[in-house]
């Protein structure tokens, strides 16, 4: 297995729709794929074999991802309580009023900030802890463990837990009375003015470990010879960790930060358990998602909530391919928005 | 380059580091330590809260929020652990995740083989239909996927919930798998298919058995992320028979609210098993991950 840098990862080829996953003997990109096809045509027999092994699958993925989604653009044309099929045609009135709604605009502007505080406070931090976990120590097994409990433990009880923790009276505020921080002042960790900032805490501390465990995975895809001929030369461990280790990870970097924002746009669970329903907006932390939540199927309100989806879909989907050919282009060429530009 | 070489040299590494190695490592500076103790310190806190909590009375919360159990009262789970609604809630969360965990790799391995091994027209447009669906997490379609399950009946009801995660899960896990199949040796296919060896028959006998670490991983990440998934159940079970855990805490709390000690102590029984799951695999989980970000 060559350890070239350039050597597009599965991950970020799988983001491109490029087939090309290893450069193996086996990665045919889709372009070769084709041109040889009339050549070797696949016999009745692979056919069967194909369609035997992955029928299922993209059966259960059309049925249970692709239908909804397009469904989702067709009830969000509809004024529709959810019962019967929907009848009620009001065209883009949906759009019209959720595009229009101050409350979904603060939400798509927290989804926002929190997008950029998440790459700009976890990044930095995930790269910082995994090289210090990468390093040999002894006791180091024991560490990884205990840093990735927040990611294992389940938002709703991470969420519960939290939620006990931060009100003016619970146990941080305690503690910080107990050490003499602050003096007696309480601080109001949930309310709107801290909100954000508890908020991007809790994040940081739930998914600080997968990031965690990306880079540290991507770390040992680097050839140690690398640091050994660095060292040889005189290079000090920051040096090497800046010159080596930084850009060599720069594609694993590039995978979680996709990873993140998109988690940042779809963010639910942790502010609607934490700060409840009915919560979220008023302390400045509501989210696209818990919008949704709010107005869709739980008020009844079917073709409304499915319009909403429709909007987080489509953000989704212009961040994702802006940040494929801004960012991932850099390392794989050809993404799905111009898959015929060939390298 | 050839793709015998990755699959052995990435094993041994992985079985040394687990085993061999550990002794010989040497100490940190103390600095490293007294980083990483900070941060661990950060990182179990909350999870300690809820532990030690549940070992705590409500008059010891109250006056101490932040202390620790004093006298220690393991009656709360004594008694959250003889209630039937925890097993129940219990046995849920254990069908839905074995169920999805078994199904996405069935599934997910089966047509990772085929991205992997077979040449055909088509299989671009395949792959970037299950990478598509890694940029669509199960938030944006739950809404019109609520009203799909509600018109197949299927609300109420576990396989509402599992059917949904498989499908979701497939990307992650196809990302994951086809690189561990490509780089299975072509000529272990090709010695096999001279011993009169069936391209499906080789699939079980050889491609199960070489995928093992990715499998692994997979599974041990789709088993985790079942076990607390919440939007999906939130919307899909209102019925409280069908509750998995992360709905019966929510409702726990809801119930009992004032009783802060019986929720932390429901709370942090119904996490351990995931949290013993993962701490079993996780070695094995950053080294299945490796194919997915070759970088």
């Amino acid at each position: 297995m060559s350890d070239t840098p350039q050597a597009p990862s599965a991950l970020e080829s799988s983001l491109d729709g490029n087939t090309t996953v290893m450069g193996g003997t086996n990665s045919v990109s889709p372009m070769t794929a084709v041109g040889r096809a009339p050549r070797q045509r696949t016999s009745w027999r692979e056919r069967f074999e194909i369609t035997l092994l992955s029928g299922p699958a993209i059966l259960v993925f059309l049925a249970f991802v692709i239908a909804p989604v397009v469904a989702a653009f067709y009830y969000g044309f509809y004024r529709w309580k959810g019962f019967g099929p929907p009848t009620d045609f009001i065209g883009l009135h949906n759009y019209k009023v959720i595009l229009t709604d101050p409350e979904f605009h603060r939400a798509v502007l927290h989804n926002f900030e929190i997008l950029a505080l998440s790459l700009l406070i976890q990044g930095p931090l995930a790269i910082l802890l995994a090289l210090l976990l990468n390093r040999k120590m002894r006791g180091r097994s024991v560490i990884r463990v205990l840093v990735f409990v927040p990611w294992v433990v389940s938002e709703v009880i991470a969420g519960t837990g939290l939620g006990l923790m931060l009100p003016v009276n619970g146990a941080i505020n305690a503690l910080l009375t107990n050490m003499h921080i602050f003096g007696d002042v309480k601080i109001q960790w949930l309310g709107p003015h801290m909100a954000l900032w508890t908020l991007m805490a809790i994040l940081t501390w739930k998914y600080l470990g997968f990031a965690i465990i990306l880079l540290m995975a991507g770390l040992q895809n680097i050839p140690e010879e690398l640091y050994e001929a660095a060292s040889i030369d005189g290079a000090s461990y920051w040096q090497q960790q800046r010159r080596i280790t930084l850009p060599l990870l720069g594609p694993t970097i590039r995978i979680w930060a996709f990873l993140s924002i998109i988690g940042a746009l779809q963010l639910f669970d942790l502010p609607w358990i934490v700060w409840g329903e009915f919560n979220v907006d008023r302390d400045g932390i509501s989210t696209m998602a818990t919008y949704m939540a709010h107005y869709g199927p739980r008020t009844g309100l079917y073709g409304y909530g499915n319009a909403v989806a429709v909007v987080l879909f489509i953000i989704s989907m212009i961040v994702a391919v802006l940040y494929q050919r801004l960012v991932l282009s850099r390392d794989v060429d050809g993404a799905v928005t111009d898959g015929r530009k060939k390298r | 380059m050839t793709t015998a070489s990755l699959e052995a040299p990435r094993a041994k590494k992985n079985r040394s580091a687990q085993g061999g190695s550990k002794p010989k490592d040497p100490w940190g500076s103390p600095a490293v330590y007294f980083i990483a103790l900070v941060v661990v310190a950060l990182t179990v806190a909350p999870v300690a809260y809820i532990v030690l909590g549940g070992f705590r009375d409500n008059s010891q919360i109250t006056v101490d929020p932040a202390g620790f159990p004093s006298p220690w009262r393991p009656e709360t789970y004594a008694h959250i652990l003889q209630s039937s609604s925890f097993w129940h809630q219990f046995l849920n969360s254990t069908i839905a995740a074995l169920f999805t965990a078994v199904l996405v790799i069935a599934l997910g391995l089966s047509a990772s083989y085929v991205l992997a091994r077979y040449k055909f027209r088509g299989r671009g447009l395949m792959f970037g239909l299950f990478a598509a669906g890694l940029m669509f997490p199960i938030t944006v379609a739950i809404t019109p996927l609520f009203i799909l399950l509600n018109n197949l009946h299927l609300t109420n009801s576990l396989i509402g919930v599992i059917l949904p995660q498989v499908a979701f899960g497939l990307p992650t896990t196809i990302i994951i798998l086809v690189p561990f199949l490509q780089a299975i040796p072509e000529e272990i296919e090709e010695a096999a298919a001279v011993d009169g060896c069936s391209r499906l028959r080789f699939y079980f006998k050889m491609v199960l058995p070489l995928s093992l670490p990715g499998v692994l991983t997979t599974g041990i990440l789709t088993f985790v992320a079942s076990w607390n998934s919440y939007l999906l159940p939130l919307f899909v079970l209102s019925d409280t028979n069908s509750f998995t855990l992360p709905l019966g805490v929510q409702q726990f709390r809801g119930v009992h609210g004032s009783d802060t000690a019986a929720v932390l102590a429901f709370t942090s029984l119904s996490m351990i098993p995931a949290l013993l799951f993962f701490t079993a695999f996780e070695r094995r989980i950053v080294g299945g991950l490796q194919g997915a970000v070759k970088g």
